[in-house]
């Protein structure tokens, strides 16, 4: 029997149920694109029938962090970069958790850079959703990762030097298996990408474009955007890597030339999380290893055992 | 005539020496001796000088000792260029010549007469006259080609050790069976037979021989980082990340050996924030978890590790000290990584630091870390170096014979869950300031428990989780955090046993030595011979640096006149760790510190203790540092 009784409950879900009942007070903007991401969260999650104290929604620090203040589940928000190694050690202590990353895009492309490019390597099962306002927003407008190239600031003051790292591509190459984009301004894709990066068996990367109209852009500049599946000018296959990289490379440039491209860009399907690689390798439990702690028929293995090598 | 043997087997670092001696100690404990190695090493893979010492004695051996009493000088097979045909410096005498001086008189030189020649060793022959040296030239080499590969060259060592000093040769030949079969073994038998009769027909003039003792129960031989894997193990350790470091790749390298096998999962990842990061996130999701590292890699992990105080989240992480700063010389062994390992991360602090002072202390002290961290819900830092890391020991089996301790601490289960209080939001109170629980912990719930969720959050926070800056809130939960450190304190001076080891050979001694960590055994060596001398000592070695073991380290002080305090690095750390934490005894701590790469031998502490005695100088290799205002 399990001690963790929330997991795999497989109820119906009312979208209320990841409104915290007393709501603490927003620290967002008006029209913050963050918002969108919250609504299309709480859609995702009822339309799966995740119960909220089956969620671990593990945060990083910025604007995008305070998520996990707003969104009524297990939350761990974390430090600034570093939400998706945590992530990593609880889904492989808990396999049944269902384990959500986020932050922003100096969270994740910036200091957790490196995590970003290992988690995709490695292909963990969860999703991660990067809140890409394309600025340092919590600390008041400074250039961000994938800020455009001239773009100025206090700490910027002639404009930057550096290209925008592109986030779509450097997630295919590095490993995910699922690379989407998808924007705050339309909230049905977002919550159908949600849906089926939360239900993809790896890592699913989303980058989520969120309007910060206080530093940076306000929603009308995403809008026209446009679902690279719905347009017929946009003819690729998401599962031939080549012509999906092609088309990501594409997305990112045309972004800062006024040309909002959203929509799925990449899916694998074949290849197996990095849970499942490591079982096969013989390196993980078959008794996840948090029920072992409240399995009263586990045996404990002593050292005592052990000391053949030593005699 | 010596009662012990102090074997020291060098060569090339890549030669098989540590595998050697390895087997050569373990031979000797199986024969009913004591034993304890030093190893010594530079830091690459092939080329350099390595040494190994082999101490054993009828009674227990606490430390390396000093100088060796005999010399295996093996060839360097890497001294040579091979695109030069030509050596590198000197370095094809090194075996031979490094810190020959420190052979004890009447000591015993073997040396492989096909690689090394003597003349390239300054004065060797009026050095051997001096000292009374014995020395018995092989073609070790030559032997090993005959017979077999040129790598067997050890095995003749071995062999050409035994026969000088009459030690029986069936212990290495069980245990060459224990790891090799067919004609390799076959050959490096026949090369120990041959090498031992080979020196049999010498004339021996030299009075070692092989101690002889014997025990009463059963020995395992293990070195630091052994206990310290076999501590976690039972402690119900079943996680642990890192990213490897010497020394701490040990430790690392030894739990992912056994993990998968107890249903464990062992990961290396990209970097020590991650390492620490992914112990954290185990721990959080309900595992018992430990990462670690050596100083750099501790580094990194100083915001995680605050993360885990603030969110109040156990978590083990064992720190293996190197020389520093920075890559210092990272086969070194030093202690100067104390402060940081006390004080890193923004913020107060809050943690347990605890430095085992022997592999039975290194055991032991795991199993208190995981204990300690997950009943008071913060991190346990156990603080050691690459000499305890490494540094085989032999202890009784029966030592490890206690059953483990799986238990995750303070959390709650579903049912108990479904009693506790909660927020009207209905989350779970999981950071309650309770003024009646007075030991400051909260339990926690576990994510996926029905009725358990809350919010962990590094920034200061509501009972139930949420952000909070308000005033009143912040100082009930820094209260609360301040407080388990102080109910430690209490646990651990209430308890029947000390993490603290005081050697007082003599009754009212009025001098004292303290110490803390790997020091231990070389201090209480040195304790010992003074005492012999009628010297008035004793010591204390300190384990429990934070929370400290201030009543203890008290008592011990007001006990004594004046105290030596002996550490591992130049800035005096430990004795300025004692003075801020007691406030006080400044004019009677004098300090001997040593930091060139080598920890203290025992004379080099009596020497020290004789300069706070009788002003005698203290050991070049050392440096005293007087109390404040003498
Ligand atoms: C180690 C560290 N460095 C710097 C900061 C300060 N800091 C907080 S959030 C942030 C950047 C926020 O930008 P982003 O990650 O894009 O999140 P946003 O606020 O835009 O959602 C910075 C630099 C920090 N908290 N920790
Ligand atoms: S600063 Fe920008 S990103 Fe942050 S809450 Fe305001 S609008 Fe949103
Ligand atoms: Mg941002």
């Amino acid at each position: 029997m399990s001690s963790f009784n929330a997991i795999g409950a497989d109820r119906d879900v009312e979208r209320d149920e990841y409104t915290p009942a007393i709501e603490p007070q927003a620290t967002w903007c008006p029209g913050c694109g963050d918002f969108g991401v919250l609504k299309a969260l709480k859609g995702a999650m009822a339309e799966l029938g995740r119960d909220p104290e089956e969620i671990l929604l593990v945060t990083g620090i910025g604007c995008s962090g305070k998520l996990s203040s707003y969104f009524e589940s297990y939350g761990l928000h974390t430090i600034h970069g570093r939400a998706l190694p945590i992530a990593r050690a609880t889904k492989l202590t808990n396999p049944g958790l269902e384990v959500v990353a986020a932050g922003g895009d100096g969270d994740g492309y910036g200091i957790g850079g490196n995590h970003f490019l290992h988690t995709a390597r490695e292909n963990h099962d969860m999703a991660y959703i990067v809140f890409n306002n394309e600025i340092f927003g919590l600390t008041k407008g400074q250039t961000s990762p994938t800020s455009p190239k001239g773009h100025e600031s206090k700490i910027q003051p002639h404009g930057s030097a550096k290209s925008p790292i592109r986030p779509l591509s450097t997630a295919v190459t590095a490993g995910a298996t699922y690379v989407a984009r998808t924007a705050a301004v339309n909230p049905n894709q977002a919550q159908e990408i949600l849906v089926e990066a939360i239900e993809h068996d790896g890592f699913a990367h989303i980058d989520f474009l969120t309007q910060c109209p206080t530093w940076n852009k306000d929603a009308k500049q995403y809008v026209p955007y446009i679902d690279v599946q719905q347009d017929d000018d946009y003819e690729f296959d998401t599962a031939d890597r080549r012509e999906a990289e092609e088309m990501m490379q594409r997305t990112e440039r045309s972004l800062y030339e006024g040309e909002v491209l959203t929509g799925r860009f990449y899916h694998e399907t074949d290849r197996p999380s990095y849970g499942e690689e490591k079982r096969e390798a013989g390196e993980m439990p078959d008794e996840p290893l948090a029920e072992q702690y409240h399995d009263d028929d586990h045996e404990w293995e002593r050292s005592y055992d052990l000391l053949d090598a030593h005699k | 005539m010596d009662e012990e043997l102090v074997w020291r087997i060098a060569g090339g670092s890549g030669d098989g020496i540590d595998s050697t001696s390895q087997n050569f100690a373990k031979a000797l404990m199986r024969s009913g001796l004591d034993v304890f190695t030093h190893r010594h090493y530079p830091s690459r893979i092939r080329g350099g000088h390595t040494y190994v010492e082999v101490r054993a004695a009828p009674e227990p051996v606490r430390s390396r000792g000093d100088g060796y009493n005999f010399l295996l000088a093996l060839g360097d097979s890497f001294a040579r260029n091979p695109q030069e045909e030509a050596y590198y410096g000197t370095e094809e005498v090194k075996p031979l010549s490094e810190n020959l001086d420190d052979l004890r008189e009447g000591g015993v030189i073997v040396y492989d007469e096909g690689l090394i020649d003597v003349d390239d060793v300054p004065d060797f022959e009026a050095r051997v006259e001096a000292n009374d040296w014995h020395v018995y030239p092989l073609d070790l080499r030559g032997m090993a080609r005959e017979m077999g590969r040129e790598v067997m060259r050890n095995t003749a060592g071995v062999g050409a050790t035994g026969a000088l000093l009459e030690y029986d040769l069936g212990h290495i030949e069980d245990l060459m069976a224990d790891t090799m079969d067919g004609e390799v073994l076959a050959t490096n038998r026949e090369i120990l037979e041959s090498a031992s009769e080979r020196v049999e027909a010498m004339e021996f003039t030299h009075d070692l021989r092989m101690p002889e003792g014997s025990h009463d129960a059963e020995q395992v031989l293990l070195s630091g980082s052994n206990a310290i894997s076999y501590g976690a193990l039972d402690a119900g350790c079943r996680f642990i990340a890192g990213y490897p470091m010497t020394p701490w790749t040990e430790v690392f390298t030894l739990m992912t050996q056994h993990l998968p096998e107890v249903g464990g999962i062992s990961e290396q990842v990209e970097d020590e924030i991650a390492a620490a990061s992914l112990a954290l996130g185990a721990s959080h999701a309900g595992a018992k978890a430990m990462s670690g590292s050596s100083g750099g890699g501790f580094a990194l992990m100083s915001e995680p590790l605050g993360l885990a105080e603030i969110t109040e989240t156990p978590v083990v992480l064992v720190e293996a000290m190197r020389a520093g700063p920075s890559t210092g010389m990272p086969t070194k062994p030093e202690q100067a990584d104390l402060e940081h390992v006390l004080y890193t991360s923004q913020g107060d602090s809050n943690r347990v630091v605890l430095a085992p002072g022997d592999v039975e202390e290194a055991y032991e002290q795991t199993r208190t870390a995981f204990e300690l961290a997950y009943d008071y819900q913060l991190p346990a830092i156990l603080l050691y170096d690459q000499k305890l890391s490494g540094e085989l020991r032999n202890v009784e089996e029966a030592f490890f014979d206690r059953e483990p301790s799986p238990d995750l601490g303070a959390t709650l289960d579903e049912d108990q869950l479904a009693e506790a209080a909660h927020h009207a939001s209905g989350k779970f109170q999981r950071f309650q300031h309770d003024p009646d629980n007075d030991r400051g912990v909260s339990p926690r719930s576990i994510p996926g428990q029905a009725g358990g969720r809350f919010l962990a959050t590094g920034n200061e926070h509501t009972p139930e989780g949420h952000i909070s800056e308000s005033p009143t809130n912040r100082v009930a939960q820094v209260n609360r955090r301040v407080r388990k450190l102080e109910a430690i304190r209490e646990e651990l001076d209430a308890r029947e046993t000390t993490h603290q080891t005081a050697h007082a050979p003599v009754e009212d001694a009025e001098y004292g030595i303290v110490t803390f960590g790997s020091q231990q055994g070389t201090v209480e060596e040195a304790v010992d011979r003074l005492a012999a001398d009628g010297h008035g000592v004793k010591s204390l070695c300190v384990s429990e640096l934070k929370p400290f073991a201030a009543a203890e380290v008290t008592r011990f002080l007001e006990s004594v006149d004046e105290a030596l305090v002996v550490e591992m690095n130049a800035s005096a750390q430990f004795r300025g760790l004692i003075q801020r934490e007691l406030g006080r005894f400044g004019d009677r701590l004098h300090s001997l510190l040593k930091y060139n790469g080598n920890p203290f031998e025992p004379a080099e502490v009596t020497e020290g203790y004789e300069t706070i005695v009788d002003g005698a100088e203290p050991a070049p290799t050392t440096r005293f540092v007087p109390a404040a205002g003498d």
